[in-house]
């Protein structure tokens, strides 16, 4: 959407908090990410109409003001929440490890790599091959021959936004088992998001599913290897991408 | 010369501060000279040469940091480390700068945060070197020509000077063919290719000059703190850099200077009434963005103008 | 020796050819009139020459020299100068400043990061070839649109190029200001070749010595003015215009 939003990793943070207060009186972890979704979508769609829409096409605003956004939403879990981490629960069911070819994987991390491609999938097809989608990036290539069109752009982008919040917050409560919630936790994040985004190019969802497995696998590696440098091998992988290819891997343009 | 006597009596006014001043604001003068200097080597890439940085901590840290282990670990003094580290600061900005310019606009903004917090994760987890999130602490003050520069009043004088010297350079650099080309960039990148000039070549000279004058405010900040931990080359650190940039003003000289001071004033006084700092830099952030984006130093120039027009 | 040689010049967007085989010679002091109806790759074609696009396939020669792959600013230290379509000048400075700058690109002095950027009595010469001296310190904001086209023609003439391309240096002017500017084009001295797009073809047509009709990023009609009217392949693709 061509929209510079720093905030996604508190976003995320938001969510996983949200779903650890859902739990506490309902302990179901989909239901909770459900409802995270929901809340965050719709603190998402605020932003978007009341602050981001102001901004146009000012990029540095942008980064700025969800800059802003993100250290007050930091604060404010610390303040809710408290600065000690808290755990999300793993539903029962997938407790236990899964046996496969001899090996054993922790059944919900499987559990969360079905998940991903399943809405990776969902996505892709959405944008891509149904008229919706194709409204939103007509909209996003041309915005004024796209309302003239009859396209309703602002309600799209809008939509857009929450849809993208919503799978923050929700990733945050699905993320919880394996990650926590703790203060930290948006930092820790939104490099990655900004790294796999910038590494498989602006504008590709097939670059996002790609960036994130090359950071991933090379992250774990390199983690394993060489702790000290963990920062730099995360980083490693987009700033060799950048500097041979601006545009990322799949992108469509430089960002 | 006749539009520069505001400068000379900020210069004059600022030197006699510590005479009518007790300790708390002297030291409290020398924080802001030293942001401003800070401020100011982002403007040369924002304001300037509208280059959106969020990665300039990484300049005032790694020379804090070169000076300290120079110090702590080869037993130099800080005023042989000071050329030392300026020099491996300087050339880190130059490599920095080569990755960086591979992209303009939002993708410049994202690598100079990405190269940025490698130095901030690694700060903090090279344990050997920087003992991570204890910081390096006892270290000393340079001595020029024999000066103890451990009272308040002393150190303040000597950050003054080298904040004048540097503010200064800075405009001469701005007013020149150099700067006047700069800002061609910032303004039409492609007009200024079609005129004959090397728009990159602009910008990275542009950009290793501002590392520079970034690590300069570095060694200040050691030298003043004799203290230096991994939080220096935070995100946070870079963002609070930008907001004094823009609530001042970018593109002006005394943009960075106003806003140096609003932003360690607020920091100062409003922290000590509200604990959550971060959320209430976000909101300063967020207002000064939607309700004033051109900063304080163009507001007050435009009212004075239609003042000074009015009468 | 020509002043500019393109030789199967092609560049494609996606699957859409915009520039699809062009080969054309522009001989050294001619005026030369690209004209074409919209999307037929006249902008395009100027992009690959100055290198604000990069071709696909095919050369470019300036003079003796091969520029198809140098950087743009390159091109122009070699004597190439170009005006856009849309005014892209620097608003809120003066129109001394403007021209300075130009001025400024093919001199060294652009480096001196010391020396006061004092501004060249050149500049104010500039402006008065095109009759802009007495508007000299005003920001370009405050000036009249017809003012900025004259504006943009002086800052490459600024530039004392050898090959000059001006796009459509006429678009939205009113008649008295279409006349002046044209007056200005005429007075251009010969040394420098002129490239000129113009959509307009009859205000255009007796500022050429040659001109070549593009239609689909394709020459279709190549030849002196009364060649090319005559010719039935202009009149096809100008229907309606």
């Amino acid at each position: 959407m061509r929209i510079a939003n720093l905030t996604h990793g508190a976003l995320y943070m938001l969510g996983a908090y949200i779903g650890v207060s859902v739990m506490r009186t309902l302990p179901n972890l989909w239901l909770a990410a459900l409802l995270s979704g929901l809340t965050v979508a719709v603190f998402g769609g605020l932003v978007e109409r009341l602050i981001l829409r102001r901004l146009g096409g000012n990029v540095l605003g942008q980064v700025l003001v969800t800059l802003g956004i993100a250290f007050i939403l930091a604060d404010f879990c610390l303040v809710v929440w408290g600065g000690d981490p808290i755990p999300v629960p793993t539903p029962a069911f997938l407790q236990q490890p899964v046996r496969i070819a001899g090996l054993a994987f922790p059944a919900y991390r499987l559990a969360v790599v079905v998940i991903a491609v399943i809405v990776g999938i969902v996505l892709f097809v959405f944008i891509e091959k149904t008229r919706l989608g194709a409204m939103i990036r007509a909209g996003v290539d041309d915005r004024d021959m796209a309302r003239a069109v009859g396209i309703p752009v602002s309600l799209l982008f809008t939509t857009v936004f929450c849809l993208g919040a919503a799978l923050a917050g929700a990733g945050g409560v699905i993320g919880g088992p394996i990650m926590s919630a703790y203060p930290g936790l948006d930092a820790d994040m939104l490099p990655l998001a900004l790294i796999v985004v910038i590494l498989g190019g602006v504008g590709s969802l097939i670059g996002a599913f790609v960036g994130s497995f090359i950071t991933g696998f090379v992250y774990t590696f390199g983690v394993a290897l060489l702790p000290d440098l963990a920062y730099v091998i995360l980083f490693l992988p987009m700033i060799l991408v950048i500097a041979f290819r601006p545009r990322g891997l799949f992108g469509k343009f430089a960002a | 010369m006749r539009q520069h006597w505001p400068w000379g009596l900020l210069l004059v006014a600022l030197a006699l501060l510590p005479l009518v001043s007790g300790e708390y604001y002297i030291n409290l003068a020398s924080q802001i000279l030293i942001f401003a200097v800070f401020a100011s080597s982002i403007n040369l890439l924002l304001g300037y040469g509208g280059l959106p940085t969020l990665g300039h901590a990484s300049y005032l840290g790694v020379a804090a940091y070169l000076s300290a282990l120079l110090g702590l670990k080869l037993g130099i003094s800080p005023l042989f480390a000071a050329p030392l580290a300026l020099v491996g600061t300087t050339l880190m900005a130059a490599a920095f700068g080569l990755v960086s310019l591979r992209a303009t606009g939002l993708g410049f903004l994202m690598l100079t945060l990405a190269l940025s917090q490698v130095l901030w994760g690694t700060a903090y987890r090279w344990v050997s070197m920087t003992d991570g999130d204890n910081g390096l602490r006892g270290l000393a003050r340079p001595m020029p020509f024999g000066l103890n520069l451990d009272q308040a009043s002393a150190f303040y004088w000597f950050t003054l000077a080298i904040g004048a010297v540097a503010i200064w350079l800075m405009a001469v650099f701005v007013a020149s063919p150099f700067g006047a080309a700069l800002r061609g960039t910032r303004d039409q990148p492609r007009r200024m290719s079609a005129l004959g000039y090397n728009v990159w070549l602009l910008r990275w000279i542009t950009f290793i000059y501002a590392g520079f004058w970034g690590a300069v405010s570095g060694l200040l900040f050691v030298y003043y703190h004799k203290y230096i931990h991994p939080v220096s080359l935070s995100l946070t650190n870079s963002a609070e850099g930008l907001l004094a940039v823009i609530a001042g003003g970018s593109g002006t000289l005394a943009g960075p200077l106003v806003g140096a001071a609003i932003v360690m004033l607020l920091k100062n006084y409003v922290s000590a009434y509200v604990e959550r700092w971060n959320m209430l830099l976000g909101f300063v952030f967020v207002v000064i963005v939607v309700f004033m984006p051109e900063g304080v130093v163009p507001g007050v120039k435009r009212l004075w103008r239609r003042y000074i027009s009015r009468t | 020796m020509a002043a500019l040689h393109i030789q199967n010049l092609k560049k494609a967007f996606g699957g859409l050819p915009a520039i699809n085989d062009v080969s054309l010679t522009v001989e050294e002091g001619e005026r030369r009139l690209i004209i074409g109806p919209n999307g037929a790759g006249k902008t395009t074609l100027f992009n690959l020459v100055t290198g604000d696009l990069n071709s696909d396939s095919g050369t470019i020669f300036l003079f003796d020299q091969d520029i198809t792959r140098r950087a743009t600013h390159r091109r122009v230290h070699l004597g190439l100068a170009r005006t856009y379509q849309i005014i892209t000048l620097f608003p809120k400075d003066t129109l001394e400043h403007n021209i300075a700058l130009s001025l400024l690109g093919l001199s060294k002095r652009r480096w001196n990061a010391f020396a006061r950027s004092h501004l060249p009595e050149e500049a104010k010469s500039v402006l008065a070839l095109v009759g802009l001296d007495h508007l000299a310190k005003r920001p370009v904001s405050e000036v009249a649109y017809g003012e900025k086209r004259r504006l943009e023609i002086a800052m490459a003439l600024a530039q004392k190029p050898r090959v000059l391309l001006l796009d459509e240096p006429l678009a939205g002017l009113s008649r008295e200001e279409r006349g002046t500017v044209k007056q200005l084009i005429s007075r251009i001295p010969r040394e420098t070749t002129v490239v000129m797009i113009e959509h307009d073809m009859d205000t255009a047509l007796d500022m050429a010595d040659r001109i070549t009709v593009l239609h689909y990023g394709r020459v279709i009609v190549e030849g002196n003015r009364a060649a090319v009217v005559a010719d039935p392949k202009t009149r096809e693709v100008y229907l309606g215009h």
